[in-house]
């Protein structure tokens, strides 16, 4: 009873929290609050007793993503665009989609049942072996790393790739962006005496001083 | 870098805490709930908030840009390695029993070294991340 009233409350928050994304448009409002939306989840799935779900969610989600995202932040515009055109199609298509993804819960087993077939392929010879057989007492431990060692292998890969894959893109803007401030310098330098020119004397000496002062 | 006394000393104070946090619940992931993923994020957060308050160059100083390209590397090196010793000592790929020949120590040093690997990648993968974020900044504001 307690923990069904922890649930609705915490999923209200949810709710919450995603229509105020929604309707703000400042992405660093809404970037804190994905943050947020990350710990509701993070508190839900402890509720769940999904402890090391739990973990993961705070740790990465609320915690590394919120600070990539605010690093990110720091050379897009503060707001978000408004955008003016509402598309009629794409209201349709969502709603479509939201109604058949609900159609879809029907059809999934009630939370907890012991009947659902999530329960009845290999999760039971897991939860009775992995003790006794491999000496581990934590059972997500044994699927993660020994059940399932090649799909940890996999991801561990998928992040390494992940993680290879944005430091070529952005090891090579900053490249490009420091050979675009050494020919600007060089401009500079080269067009020197062409801009000597201004009528009034004072920006001139203004602009000398700035120049070298670059 | 970050010039207020409250922030220089906080981080100072939270440093090695949060280093040792990301330990403990990289090698009891077998007895708790954590293990690689987790141990990895915890402890690129405490480099990450060194970097945030000390500045990148200050950041960079501890694991440079190179090392911390290596240490991606090493982790998945590591994770296929136990898989290969696995079947060099007569077991299929990534069967930890194989390791030691008895199922206690084998699982056990089995799971380790792999976490262990997972810890590596993840944590050297966030920091070049926050990194390559944060210096793309830095460098466009020169």
């Amino acid at each position: 009873m307690v923990s069904l009233v922890i649930d609705i409350f915490l999923l209200a928050l949810l709710v919450l929290i995603a229509v105020m994304v929604v309707r703000t448009g400042r992405l660093y409002a809404v970037i804190v609050m994905s943050g947020a939306y990350s710990l509701t989840s993070a508190a839900i799935f402890v509720n769940l007793d999904a402890v090391d779900v739990a973990f993961t969610e705070a740790a990465v989600g609320a915690g590394i993503s919120t600070v990539l995202f605010l690093a990110a932040m720091a050379y897009i515009p503060a707001d978000e665009k408004p955008s003016q055109n509402r598309n009629f199609l794409a209201g349709v298509i969502c709603i479509g989609a939201g109604a058949l993804l609900l159609l879809a819960v029907m059809d999934l087993p009630s939370l907890g049942d012991a009947m659902a077939p999530v329960h009845q392929h290999v999760a039971p010879r897991y939860l009775a072996e992995s003790g006794s057989a491999l000496h581990i007492p934590n059972v997500v431990t044994t699927v993660l790393a020994s059940y399932r060692g090649f799909d940890t292998l996999g991801e561990t890969i998928v992040v390494f790739t992940a993680g290879l894959g944005v430091l070529m893109l952005l090891a090579g803007a900053t490249r490009t962006n420091r050979v675009k401030a050494d020919n600007r310098k060089m401009a500079a330098k080269t067009a020197k005496p062409k801009t000597n020119k201004p009528k009034t004397a004072k920006p001139k000496s203004a602009t000398k001083t700035a120049r070298t002062k670059a | 870098m970050n010039q207020n006394p409250v922030f220089r000393v906080v981080a100072k104070i939270l440093f090695a805490p949060i280093i040792m946090f990301g330990l403990y619940v990289q090698f009891h992931g077998d007895f708790g709930p954590g293990g690689g993923f987790q141990a990895g994020v915890i402890i690129a957060a405490a480099f990450i908030l060194h970097a945030l308050v000390f500045g990148l160059q200050a950041g960079r100083q501890i694991i440079s840009a190179r090392v911390n390209l290596w240490m991606m590397v090493l982790g998945v090196t590591i994770y296929g390695a136990v898989g290969i010793v696995s079947m060099a000592k007569g077991g299929l790929f990534l069967d930890y029993t194989a390791l030691t020949g008895s199922v206690g120590s084998g699982q056990h040093i089995g799971i380790l070294v792999v976490e262990f690997g997972v810890g590596l990648t993840v944590t050297s993968v966030m920091l070049a991340l926050f990194h390559a974020f944060a210096g793309f900044v830095e460098d466009r504001d020169k």
